[in-house]
């Protein structure tokens, strides 16, 4: 991890020594509760008739460096397969990292077991995507709710029944409901459930999947101001992992734009989507669709094809085979994560032949796509 | 250039005058549990080489409208009342050969799932050559050329070759397109698309996006596009109708529903969605509560139940009486004119920017 928390130093605090030698800081003065560095997850591949063998790895996160702050609200955004909820179940230890270290509160989470995980378990919790899949079908909203207690054994003073009335309360529902099964329940409500069993053990870090991405637009929008009250009135911190560049705008104080299991560029949420410099982050910007029919001078990038398989990611800059900047050296040597110049402290790209810090319209569009291009010329000959 | 017929316009011409004309249309399905009316009396029209954006959440009746439209729905358990024009020709009535003889050559669907509404026992060349085969009586060489020359139009690399792949040999994105490929194969006068990017990432979601209109726009087609996210109706659509339990609550241009909405739920559509140059401090103002059940839609307006405007409405007209859809631009909405433009101006404007 040496080289790689120095890369990842977000604001200018003071890095305060931890107990075993890590150092850090998190943004917004607020000390650092999660750490982690050179973060991979590789999973195997395995073929062969009879004897099965191992031919090859997804490399799902494959050197991810981050930290977060008490409090603060990291957002991480990126294209399917880009091991953003990947690096969210490393976070959590649903999953066993490959390599790479994870700190929480200053100890090294990344290879305990389920016994030694228990304690830090309780303050780590996590909402998912599908509030259909993640709920127990079978089980009360009372039993839903209090089983993270049962689970710690945990006996809040007027007992776990009052407890889960005033959770229900909290996340906006009525705590008559305790005695319902899931099915009564609409997709917000139950999402509401499951921000309710998060908060059940009073955490410090809730890792947020997807969280509103399956509901619909009038509902989103209550869970999205929810989980703001959450985070602002309880003081938790999140890891908000979601693929709609608005709404983590909308929640999170510090922006990670990942892609093919990297991160390629992270930064205080004004920096990033107002002065970004990667690439890849002015073309997921200028894709963004905004709901305004004056196309507000926004640049206009059209990336060509779809995201590279991570079995076999390319070499070098892992966004060259879709970057119109791409040279020779893209190719042969990866970019490193670090501050260039004219960005503030504590934006990150990693990227050898940055862009210009604005996201306002070029001269030209840069259309890659060449049924797009094709179309467009000729439209243009022929006016 | 719309195609709304507007107000003060001389009196509305034949139906004839647009492409297509979908009037007072009725869907409904008998379940287990009752009948569930999912598209309740709705009203548009669409012109040549124009896009209509459907808009609304799930439930809303925006995909069954368009099966209907099409003649895809399970004529069993289907009561479909009301008109369909279609370039002259009523299809509610219409015989299933009709409208198979419709189906691929005049109006063509994209769906939004391709690997489901991809056959993956066909290779893709052979399912966008079958609709040229079929309506147009080519070769089985001639319609692979055509197959070929498709899928280079909408941007697949090496056409010759992968014309004999199947559709899990695709990516996502190159699925859509090659669904498109298979819409459009035909040069038909009609496109639905449903939801065609929502399965698709922003960058090839915007890809996509800009494809269909630049074909449009080379073709000519007129396009019926499908979407709960307003975001991709700003940039793609002419005309936009907003739907809300079966029924159309607002239409008008896109810069009209966009820019002054008229109705209390693309109001709350409006400020729930957070926007990249809006401010981060101000909370985003969902609508209460959730979308009502088509088995049992609320009395009256079907708004009013999550309506934070019904108290302005003398008495109880919002639980009583429905509200009309005037022609053209407009909203059903018991708020008198003057009501919705000062709402509008002191309490949703200032959200929006």
């Amino acid at each position: 991890m040496s080289e790689q928390v120095t890369l990842d130093q977000p604001e200018d605090t003071a890095p305060e020594p931890a107990k075993d030698g890590a150092s850090g800081a998190g943004a917004g003065g607020g000390e650092t509760l999660l750490e982690v560095s050179g973060l991979q997850k590789y999973f195997p591949i395995h073929g062969g008739f009879i004897v099965k063998r191992r031919v090859g790895d997804v490399r799902a996160v494959d050197g991810v460096d981050f930290s977060i702050a008490a409090g603060e609200s990291l957002g991480m955004v990126g294209e399917s397969g880009c091991g953003k909820s990947t690096t969210g179940r490393l976070v959590t230890r649903l999953l066993e990292p490959t390599g790479g270290k994870i700190t929480y509160a200053g100890q090294d989470i990344t290879h305990r077991s389920r016994k030694e995980l228990a304690p830090i378990r309780s303050e780590i919790q996590m909402i998912f995507q599908d509030p259909y899949a993640s709920l127990n079908p079978r089980q009360t909203v009372g039993s839903i709710v209090s089983a993270p207690m049962e689970i710690n054994d945990i006996n809040p003073s007027g007992g776990r029944e009052k407890r889960v009335r005033e959770l229900l309360e909290i996340v906006g529902l009525n705590p008559e409901h305790y005695n319902r099964f899931p099915h009564e329940f609409s997709g917000g409500q139950r999402q509401r459930i499951g921000v309710a069993r998060a908060l059940a053990l009073d955490p410090k870090l809730i890792v947020a999947d997807e969280p509103v991405s399956a509901l619909d637009v009038s509902i989103q929008a209550q869970v999205v101001n929810l989980l703001q009250r959450v985070q602002k009135e309880l003081g938790i911190a999140f890891l908000f992992i979601a693929h709609d560049l608005a709404i983590v705008r909308h929640f999170s104080q510090r922006i990670a734009v990942m892609y093919l299991g990297k991160i390629v560029e992270i930064g205080d949420r004004a920096s990033i989507y107002e002065r970004p410099r990667h690439p890849y982050t002015h073309a997921l910007l200028s894709a963004a669709p905004e709901a305004d029919p004056d196309d507000d001078g926004r640049e206009r990038i059209r990336l060509a094809g779809d995201v590279p398989s991570p079995i076999n990611p390319p070499s070098g800059c892992r966004f060259r085979t879709r970057c119109w900047k791409a040279q020779d050296k893209c190719a042969t040597e990866e970019p490193p994560l670090v501050q260039i110049g004219g960005n503030v402290a504590g934006h990150l790209t990693a990227c050898h032949f940055p862009e210009e810090p604005t996201i306002t319209a070029r001269k030209e569009d840069i259309v890659l796509d060449p049924a797009l291009a094709a179309i467009e010329e000729a439209a243009e000959e022929t006016p | 250039m719309t195609t709304l017929t507007k107000p003060e316009a001389e009196p509305r011409p034949q139906e004839s005058e647009h492409f297509l004309s979908v009037r007072d249309l009725y869907v409904q399905f008998a379940t287990e549990d009752g009948t569930v009316k999912a598209v309740d009396g709705l009203s548009f029209d669409l012109d040549r080489g124009k896009t209509l954006g459907i808009v609304g959440e799930s439930g809303s009746g925006k995909s069954v409208t368009n099966l209907a439209i099409l003649g895809l729905h399970n004529p069993r358990n289907t009561t479909i009342a009301g008109e369909i024009v279609l370039d002259g020709q009523e299809l509610t009535g219409a015989s299933t050969k009709t409208l198979e003889k419709l189906r691929g050559k005049k109006m063509a669907m994209v769906f939004q799932d391709s690997l489901t509404a991809l056959s993956p026992y066909y290779t893709v060349g052979r399912q966008i050559a079958e609709p040229y085969m079929k309506h147009l009586g080519a070769s089985k060489k001639e319609a692979r050329d055509r197959a070929i020359e498709m899928l280079g139009k909408v941007g697949i690399p090496q056409p010759q070759t992968r014309v004999d792949d199947y559709p899990h040999q695709f990516s996502g994105g190159m699925r859509q397109r090659a669904m498109i490929a298979m819409a459009l194969v035909c040069n038909p006068d009609l496109v639905i698309a449903d939801e065609p990017t929502t399965a698709l990432d922003v960058t090839v979601q915007a890809q996509i996006l800009d494809l269909l209109k630049d074909l449009q726009q080379e073709t000519g087609t007129a396009i019926i596009l499908i979407t709960h996210d307003l975001g991709v109706i700003a940039n793609t659509a002419d005309d936009v109708v907003v739907m809300y339990a079966g029924r159309a609550v607002e239409r008008g241009t896109v810069r009209d529903i966009l820019k002054t909405p008229e109705h209390p739920y693309a109001w709350g559509l409006l400020g729930s969605i957070p926007r990249l140059s809006a401010s981060v401090d101000v909370p985003l103002a969902p609508i209460p509560g959730s979308p009502p059940s088509l088995l049992n839609p609320p009395s009256g307006c079907p708004f009013h139940p999550r309506c934070t405007f019904a108290g302005e409405v003398g008495g109880d007209r919002c639980a009583t009486e429905r509200p009309v859809l005037p022609e053209g631009r407009g909203s059903a909405c018991h708020l008198t004119p003057e009501q919705k433009r000062d709402i509008f101006i002191q309490q949703v404007q200032p959200r929006l920017r």
